[in-house]
């Protein structure tokens, strides 16, 4: 079979993009694999001269690294499990519950999806000084949990859900809370399993809020405490690189893991079905 | 617990005309309490403390439309959004063409789908400051990848010229992953027969794309759009870790113009009347782009 000049445009694209795109980190791991003498030397080679972990080994001995990345985990999980189980409980409750203001109250949990979380910025700052959380797990994790996107995909897929089994458990005896554990959880698995994930790594790779509520280097979350390490390493450019590939691995390998959950997951966010 | 007691009980009335009311209230509590507390109030603060003169911690006096009257004749602020303007130029049609080219190849050849689909999606992931590290490493003036390429001694973060667009091709690379996905769930919902009768019509290549292909995305395309000049409008971290704003404050966009008046300054009430003059902003242009779409497809018909 002759191949057609568009298959052979398209693969020489496909290639060159490819390359361009693993270029970054690939070049990234290759840095950080060097003496830190061999970054700013003259001469260039593509890959190092001495294979050394030294730089991470200064990286993870030196600064707060450790911290930050036990920071972030702390945080995700955190706004992880409270976002499921608020927005599984209420779009439980928007979708099979029938109660007055059902409408209205939807309506203005909706307005999240219209109002930038930037333009709270300032008033949240304030609620959170007033409540003492600057710098606390709890102000880093609170307005993050607050998820319109998430409810939504939730109320769309329970929606979706023939009445017949809530009916069925409703005349076992079973009440909303438990329908809504041993009916609509099993059953929703996927959904669940691709929301938290993304929900996971949003929260993980969150800059903005963390920057604003987070002053102490203590409590800095990865994201953050990656922008420190110029200052902490200066110039050093093998242990920053080693910093860049350290906060990338938790994601990266969550990403390899689960991959076909975590794009799922982004175009359900997203408003479109996967 | 009494209340517990009442969700718990068997539920004897008639399903048809069950009322749920203290159930559904019990289980939306927990969303609507933070809901109300970081979302709802604080929008309706960010309005009120745009009529005052307030500092970070503490409101002062009632003003009026007065933080409005200044920021229309800032020239600062209308910098800054000239500056995100000209950020989502950059970023907004490259970001939307090369998802649609990455999706197309990746729909196109199946063997390497994972691979293919895998490295583009990747840095999307990644956090902001691995974006920032590994951008700023790469554009080093004499020890820089990039420079070592193209030849020269460029100082891309510290060039007036240079600096934003820099900023914007980090970010191309950071986040096209995503505009791929919603590209790619668009072309696998064309139907397969479509394609098979129009070859058979003797249509190839560019025809097929044309026909068949374009029209078909047409509404995962105005979506995408949208999607990233929203997004684009709200760049902050990128050029704030990248380039704090400078040189010359050609890199300083609305959000940062925002946090520098409340949190450098401590001047919430003005910081909040820019927020509100943002919000204007995204939704009008929001609306605009939907107005056009319509418009568009209302002429083809």
């Amino acid at each position: 079979m002759k191949a057609s000049f568009w298959t052979i445009a398209g693969a020489l694209c496909a290639i060159l993009l490819a390359a361009l795109w693993a270029f970054p980190l690939l070049w990234a791991l290759s840095t950080s694999l060097r003496p830190e003498l061999e970054t700013v030397s003259a001469s260039f080679h593509w890959l190092p001269q001495h294979w050394t972990l030294d730089a991470y080994r200064k990286t993870l001995g030196a600064g707060n690294v450790v911290r930050w990345l036990f920071n972030s985990f702390v945080v995700a999980l955190l706004v992880t499990v409270v976002t499921m189980a608020i927005s599984l409980t209420s779009a439980y409750a928007f979708s099979q519950l029938r109660f007055r203001g059902r409408g209205i109250v939807f309506g203005i949990a909706m307005l999240g999806f219209l109002l930038p979380f930037e333009a709270l910025l300032v008033p949240l700052f304030r609620t959170m000084h007033q409540l003492g959380l600057v710098n606390s797990y709890a102000g880093i994790v609170l307005p993050q949990v607050v998820s319109p996107v998430v409810i939504y995909v939730f109320k769309q897929f329970f929606d979706a859900i023939p009445a017949d089994f809530r009916e069925a458990a409703v005349m076992d005896g079973a009440g909303p809370l438990r329908v809504l554990w041993s009916v609509y959880r099993p059953i929703s698995g996927n959904i669940v399993w691709a929301m938290a994930i993304v929900t996971f790594i949003a929260a993980w790779n969150n800059f903005l809020w963390p920057f604003i509520i987070v002053t102490s280097n203590d409590m800095m979350t990865i994201p953050l405490g990656l922008t420190q390490t110029y200052d902490a390493f200066g110039v050093r450019y093998a242990q920053l690189m080693a910093a860049a590939v350290l906060g990338a691995l938790p994601v990266a390998l969550a990403y390899v893991l689960f991959q076909r959950r975590v794009t799922q997951g982004f175009l359900a966010a997203s408003g479109l079905k996967g | 617990m009494q209340r517990d007691d009442t969700i718990l009980a068997p539920d004897t009335r008639p399903t048809t005309a069950r009322d749920d009311t203290l159930p559904a209230w019990l289980l939306l509590a927990p969303f609507l309490v933070a809901f109300g507390l970081f979302f709802f109030l604080p929008a309706l603060e960010t309005f009120w403390l745009s009529l005052t003169e307030s500092s970070l911690t503490r409101t002062s006096a009632f003003v009026g439309l007065d933080n409005y009257h200044t920021l229309l004749h800032d020239p600062s602020f209308w910098d800054s959004v000239g500056n995100t303007f000209y950020f989502s130029l950059l970023t907004v049609i490259p970001l939307c063409a090369l998802g649609l080219l990455m999706a197309m190849l990746v729909d196109r050849f199946t063997g390497a789908r994972g691979w293919l689909q895998g490295t583009f999606f990747l840095p999307f992931v990644l956090p902001i400051s691995v974006m920032t590290l590994i951008a700023d490493w790469m554009l080093q003036p004499s020890s820089g990848v990039v420079n070592h390429i193209l030849g020269g001694q460029r100082a891309w973060l510290a060039d007036p010229y240079l600096a934003l667009p820099a900023v914007a091709i980090g970010t191309i690379w950071w986040t096209v992953g995503f505009n791929m996905l919603l590209f790619l769930a668009g072309l696998r919902n064309i139907p397969a027969e479509l394609y098979e009768a129009a070859a058979l019509d003797g249509a190839r290549g560019f025809t097929l794309f044309r026909t068949i292909t374009w029209p078909a995305l047409r509404p995962v395309v105005s979506t995408a759009v949208i999607l990233q000049l929203i997004a684009s409008l709200k760049v902050f971290g990128q050029t704030y870790i990248l380039t704090s704003g400078g040189p010359f404050n050609t890199t300083r966009v609305a959000l940062h113009y925002m946090y520098e008046t409340a949190f450098t300054q401590s001047d919430a009430g003005y910081a909040a009347a820019v927020a509100m003059a943002f919000v204007a902003i995204v939704i009008l242009l929001s609306l605009l782009q939907a107005w056009i779409v319509k418009w568009l497809a209302g002429r083809d018909a």
